[in-house]
């Protein structure tokens, strides 16, 4: 028997290479799953827990139509329109702030930053995301509140503007990763082609560079958005934290999160004020499920093309 | 040479000399380029062909690295001193060696050039666009669907997008550089007609890598071998073995290096 036969016995035989192989795909398909096993987890956890309010506390017409939310008082009201309303306020100015800045930012990083100049602001534009959002909540309550109320004449600085500028400042430099990413990946040979043809910069910018990569900015604004819908902190600390549908940017409100965070941990377990606070969870939860599904289709979108 | 002096010179170049950075691209290079000829630059790759059409429509100004000295007028006035570089690319059409299609619809490729020149009105701009693509050999093949994106055409379709985008700039200066390298052979015949009648209104410079190409189209071709001129000459005599430079006659004959 030449040495390079093997026997039937031995095709048989597993050896160290084919257990490591087993294992390793093993452990990614468990890495792989446990994304979902959390998402489907979290989910079930959420309603679970606000499932007892829904069925019992839970008057549709009064969540989302009344603004009067009493969770302790001794008739207890549950309306989160003022809370619904708190944080789009506060989403929609900010995303005012950060939009332009964003877009700016990346345009400039990605399309007239060259070398070290482009590098440096890549880095530091991450540093940015990478600060926590307490520091930001505290930059909102001691500098931007006292700016607010010197430069506009205002009683109270921690309010919709503030928040809002806050949390824009925010969610700008994941903004402008995404969106310069997005410019990025417009070939080279489009630019060539319109500077060929005497475009100017911003001609090629507007007219050839932003469609092409029009689904990228677009998910990196409903990236953005989702941001703002989420954050707590910052927005707790610089909102003001009051009830009130905002008739001016100058008022105070309270946002979805906010509310949890801060309201949370003073409930007892399974009482009717903990199952509301789960309602606005499962709120949340389907808000920003909607908001990254839309930006996962623009995404897509991309793809296709 | 036959006496040509006496027509308009639409390229002058003297001494002209390229590099990036250590590394040269084109030394000391002398030529004219007259009005309404098919000007031929041949030779094998890294020879300086792209490097000096880029230095001719300023493409320079967009890579740091790329220094041009020496002399280079185009219609008479020396190109850096152009102040305005869009002016100057807008009556120099440019054709690239892979077809781009801008991101945008078929209509819009060809109008894009057109409206930056200042054509304005619909009827004007719609007139630009099928004169050019019907000159581009591509109109009928479009004209159902000129809303569709221009990167989603066939590739050959998509080079004779560029062409006609590059008329629609109604350019002095045509520069086409190895523009058949992504078309069937077929659409490259019908393209070399369609630049047999174009040169009766501009000045075409054709960079080729296929000496036939060469033969059949240019008045005059020109060898460029690593980064020098070897020899200009009427592309008739060359072919017929009248070369100054045996590496011309090697070369033309396919029996270089």
């Amino acid at each position: 028997m030449s040495e390079n036969t093997l026997a039937p016995s031995q095709l048989d035989q597993r050896d160290a290479s084919w257990y490591v192989d087993k294992l390793v795909q093993i452990l990614m398909f468990v890495g792989g799953i446990s994304a979902i096993i959390f998402i489907i987890g979290i989910f079930v956890f959420i309603t679970k827990e606000g499932l007892g309010f829904l069925f019992e506390g839970f008057s549709f017409t009064e969540f989302f139509g009344s603004i009067n939310w009493r969770p302790t008082s001794a008739n207890p009201t549950y309306g989160a329109l003022a809370l619904i309303v708190g944080t789009a306020s506060v989403t929609g100015v900010a995303m005012l702030v950060a939009i332009p800045f964003s877009l700016g930012a990346a345009v400039y990083i990605s399309e007239f930053a060259t070398g070290r100049t482009k590098e440096t602001l890549k880095v530091l534009v991450e540093l940015l995301a990478a600060i926590p959002s307490v520091v930001w909540g505290f930059i909102g309550m001691s500098i931007m509140n006292e700016f607010i109320i010197e430069v506009f004449d205002v009683p109270i600085g921690l309010n919709v503007l503030n928040a809002g500028i806050i949390l824009g400042l925010m969610a700008a430099p994941i903004m402008t990763t995404i969106a310069e990413d997005a410019l990025k990946a417009v070939p080279d040979r489009y630019r060539e082609a319109a500077e060929a043809m005497g475009a100017t910069r911003w001609q090629i910018i507007r007219q050839v560079i932003m469609p092409a990569a029009k689904n990228g900015l677009v998910s990196a604004v409903l990236l953005g958005v989702g941001r703002g819908f989420g954050e707590t902190m910052a927005v707790l600390m610089a909102s003001g934290h009051a009830i009130n549908i905002p008739t001016s940017p100058f008022d105070s409100v309270r946002a979805l999160t906010a509310t949890i965070a801060a309201e949370l941990g003073e409930t007892a377990q399974g009482s009717e004020h903990y199952g509301a606070l789960f309602a606005l969870g499962i709120l949340l939860f389907i808000i920003t499920f909607i908001i990254n599904l839309a930006a996962d289709l623009v995404v897509r979108g991309i793809r296709k093309k | 040479m036959v006496a040509s002096e006496t027509r308009t010179k639409v390229l002058e170049v003297d001494n002209l000399s390229i590099s990036y950075g250590a590394k040269t691209a084109m030394s000391g290079l002398n030529l004219d380029v007259y009005e309404n000829e098919i000007f031929g630059i041949i030779g094998p790759a890294n020879s300086g062909k792209t490097s000096f059409l880029r230095a001719i429509n300023r493409m320079d100004a967009f890579d740091t690295n790329m220094k041009v000295s020496g002399s280079l007028r185009f219609m008479g006035t020396e190109v850096s001193a152009w102040r305005n570089a869009y002016a100057l690319r807008r009556q120099i059409g440019v054709v690239f060696p892979l077809p781009v299609g801008l991101p945008m619809s078929i209509y819009d490729n060809v109008a894009f050039a057109a409206k930056l020149r200042g054509v304005k009105g619909k009827a004007a701009i719609d007139e630009v666009v099928e004169r050019c693509l019907t000159r581009a050999a591509l109109w009928d093949e479009v004209k159902d669907r000129l809303d569709s994106l221009g990167s989603q055409l066939s590739g050959g379709q998509q080079q004779r997008l560029t062409i006609a985008r590059a008329l629609s700039q109604e350019p002095t200066l045509l520069m086409l550089d190895e523009f058949s390298i992504a078309v069937d052979p077929v659409t490259t015949m019908r393209i070399e007609d369609v630049l047999k009648e174009l040169k009766k209104e501009m000045t075409i410079l054709l960079v080729t890598n296929l000496v036939q190409q060469a033969e059949r189209l240019a008045d005059r071709t020109a060898l460029f071998l690593s980064g020098s001129l070897i020899e200009i000459g009427e592309t008739g005599a060359l072919f017929e073995g009248q070369t100054q430079d045996q590496r011309t006659k090697d070369y033309l004959e396919g029996r270089f290096g």
